[in-house]
């Protein structure tokens, strides 16, 4: 059994009265890529923010190797570092260069220096193939290409784990095919992944486990091939058959 | 015909006569007016980014409580100054400074003392709402790659919402230009109280008062030039360069780094 990289333990998370999150348990090892699928308002997003710690989980627990990261504020942010997030909207920093998105969380948070930085971004930039545009502002960037940065940035961090949430739902879909090659790339290359997507055949074609999520709960854990083929749940059949009519 | 000829005239004899003393006067204006103005940002940047500090459940009581006090105190001050009038605020402090410590402050220092302050309670609403203007989005991106909050509001949020509040700090720039007239009320020497003194001197009111028109309006007239400037220095090219890919791609790279550093 591969060593985990992040293990939860009965994770709660409850926005005022809501129960968004009830006792959410899943481990995600080292190399694996694990696509969490769900209908809309299941908690996807709010299980993979939980994760990031952008919100705090009402109960439960995180680890990181072994390692409980709610508690204590400082392995949090060494924590953030190592696990990165791609959100949906890029969320790319408008005030910067493609290049200066890719070296800043190096130079501030993994205090190196900037010449290596430099170097180390350039590489994943030309990776994601945006090395053209490392001077580019955002604002100058077509939607594919700033999720392709956000990926960049992401990995120039050299992350032990990768969460992604909806990398595609925001672009065009003539830009959705050049993202989701980086993607699977990255998925072959032996970085760890999870995917929250509603892009049922990357789903299917590059996890090795996939999640389906639903009221809150993990209703099904399996490899693709099973969920896929052969769903437990009614539930699960039910949202794969409407995906399909989409 | 005539009358335009005994207009210049007198304006010909004001300026002879006080020229120099009104350019002090200039002088001291903006002086007044470019460190109230900058001291006033910086208050309102301290102010405005207390001001939206959230608290969450889970925090200490004590920091709770401390954030609680600060924002009442905050929210008072920006109140107080924006709710009264600065020539009334400008009373206040040099007599009251007069009558309760016996001391006379030196009316410019007094001066400068109230802009900021008056200044700082407009800027900190204004710094407020450009913070707020910004997409959460940046702030957890900072967040997402282990950014403290202190680093993502100071490499991230904030630059942002400077650049974007821009156009109203210069707002407030003008009219402070303007508005430091009242401060000839505490005997400040500015270029409205010069005005008046050569006013008075030559009877010449009408004249003298054409010449600070026009002084008024080279000032602001200028100042906003030198900020449109400024703001489109801070949005930096409207283009950017592609970069070849086709030989080693590391080396290119770099080498192209160096060219446009
Ligand atoms: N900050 C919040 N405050 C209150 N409720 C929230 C908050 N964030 C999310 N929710 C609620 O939690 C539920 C789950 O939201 P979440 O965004 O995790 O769903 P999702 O599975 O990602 O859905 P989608 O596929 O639409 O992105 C939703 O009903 C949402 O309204
Ligand atoms: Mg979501």
């Amino acid at each position: 059994m591969a060593q985990p990289v992040i293990e939860i333990k009965n994770l709660k998370k409850i926005f005022g009265e809501r129960e968004v999150l009830k006792d959410v348990n899943f481990t995600v090892s080292k190399g694996e890529v694990v696509c969490i699928i769900g209908s809309s308002g299941s908690g996807k997003s709010t299980l993979l923010r939980c994760i990031n710690l952008l919100e705090t989980p009402t109960a439960g627990e995180i680890y990181y190797h072994g390692e409980d990261i709610l508690k204590s504020k400082k392995a949090s942010h060494q924590y953030c570092a190592k696990v990165g997030m791609v959100f949906q909207q890029f969320n790319l920093f408008n005030n910067l260069t493609a290049l200066e998105n890719c070296t800043i969380g190096q130079i501030k948070v993994l205090k190196k220096d900037k010449r290596e930085a430099e170097t180390v971004a350039s590489n994943y930039l030309k990776l994601v193939g945006m090395e053209q545009f490392i001077n580019a502002k955002p604002k100058q960037l077509s939607g594919g290409q700033k999720q392709r940065v956000a990926i960049a940035r992401a990995l120039s961090m050299e992350p032990d784990a990768l969460l992604f949430d909806e990398p595609t739902s925001a672009l065009d879909p003539e830009m959705v095919g050049e993202v989701l090659k980086v993607m699977k790339n990255l998925a072959k290359s032996g970085l760890t992944m999870l995917v929250v997507t509603h892009e049922m055949a990357f789903a299917r074609e590059v996890s090795d486990r996939v999640v389906f999520m639903d009221g809150g709960v993990i209703l099904e854990d399996n490899t693709p091939e099973e969920i896929f083929n052969n769903p437990k749940f009614e539930r699960t059949r039910e949202f794969l058959k409407r995906s399909k009519n989409e | 015909m005539e009358k335009l000829a005994t207009f210049l005239s007198g304006v010909a004899k004001v300026w002879n006569l006080y020229g120099s003393s009104l350019i002090d006067g200039t002088k001291i204006t903006i002086l007044i007016a470019i460190v109230g103005t900058l001291a006033g940002l910086l208050i309102g940047i301290l102010v405005g980014i207390i001001k939206t500090i959230t608290v969450k459940k889970d925090d200490h009581l004590v920091k709770k409580l401390v954030l609680k006090i600060v924002n009442f105190i905050l929210a008072a001050y920006i109140e107080v100054f924006r709710s009264t009038p600065m020539m009334v605020q400008a009373m206040l402090l040099y007599y009251g400074t007069a009558w309760i410590f016996n001391i006379r402050v030196n009316a410019i220092y007094a001066a400068i003392v109230i802009v900021s302050i008056n200044t700082g309670a407009y800027m900190a609403e204004i710094v407020r709402g450009g913070i707020l203007s910004i997409d959460k989005g940046q702030y957890e991106a900072a967040h997402s790659i282990g950014m403290t909050h202190w680093q993502a509001m100071s490499l991230i949020v904030l630059p942002q919402a400077l650049r974007n509040i821009m156009p109203a700090v210069g707002n407030e720039f003008i009219i402070n230009m303007k508005d430091s007239c009242v401060l000839s009320v505490i005997t400040v020497n500015e270029l409205f109280f010069q005005t008046k003194s050569a006013a008075g001197a030559t009877y010449l009111t009408f004249h003298a008062f054409a010449i600070a028109c026009v002084i008024y309006f080279i000032l602001t007239f200028t100042v906003t030039k030198i900020l449109r400037y400024v703001e489109r220095r801070m949005d930096g090219p409207e283009s950017y360069t592609i970069h070849g890919s086709q030989s080693a791609p590391e080396a290119e790279i770099r080498v192209n780094l160096k060219q446009t550093k």
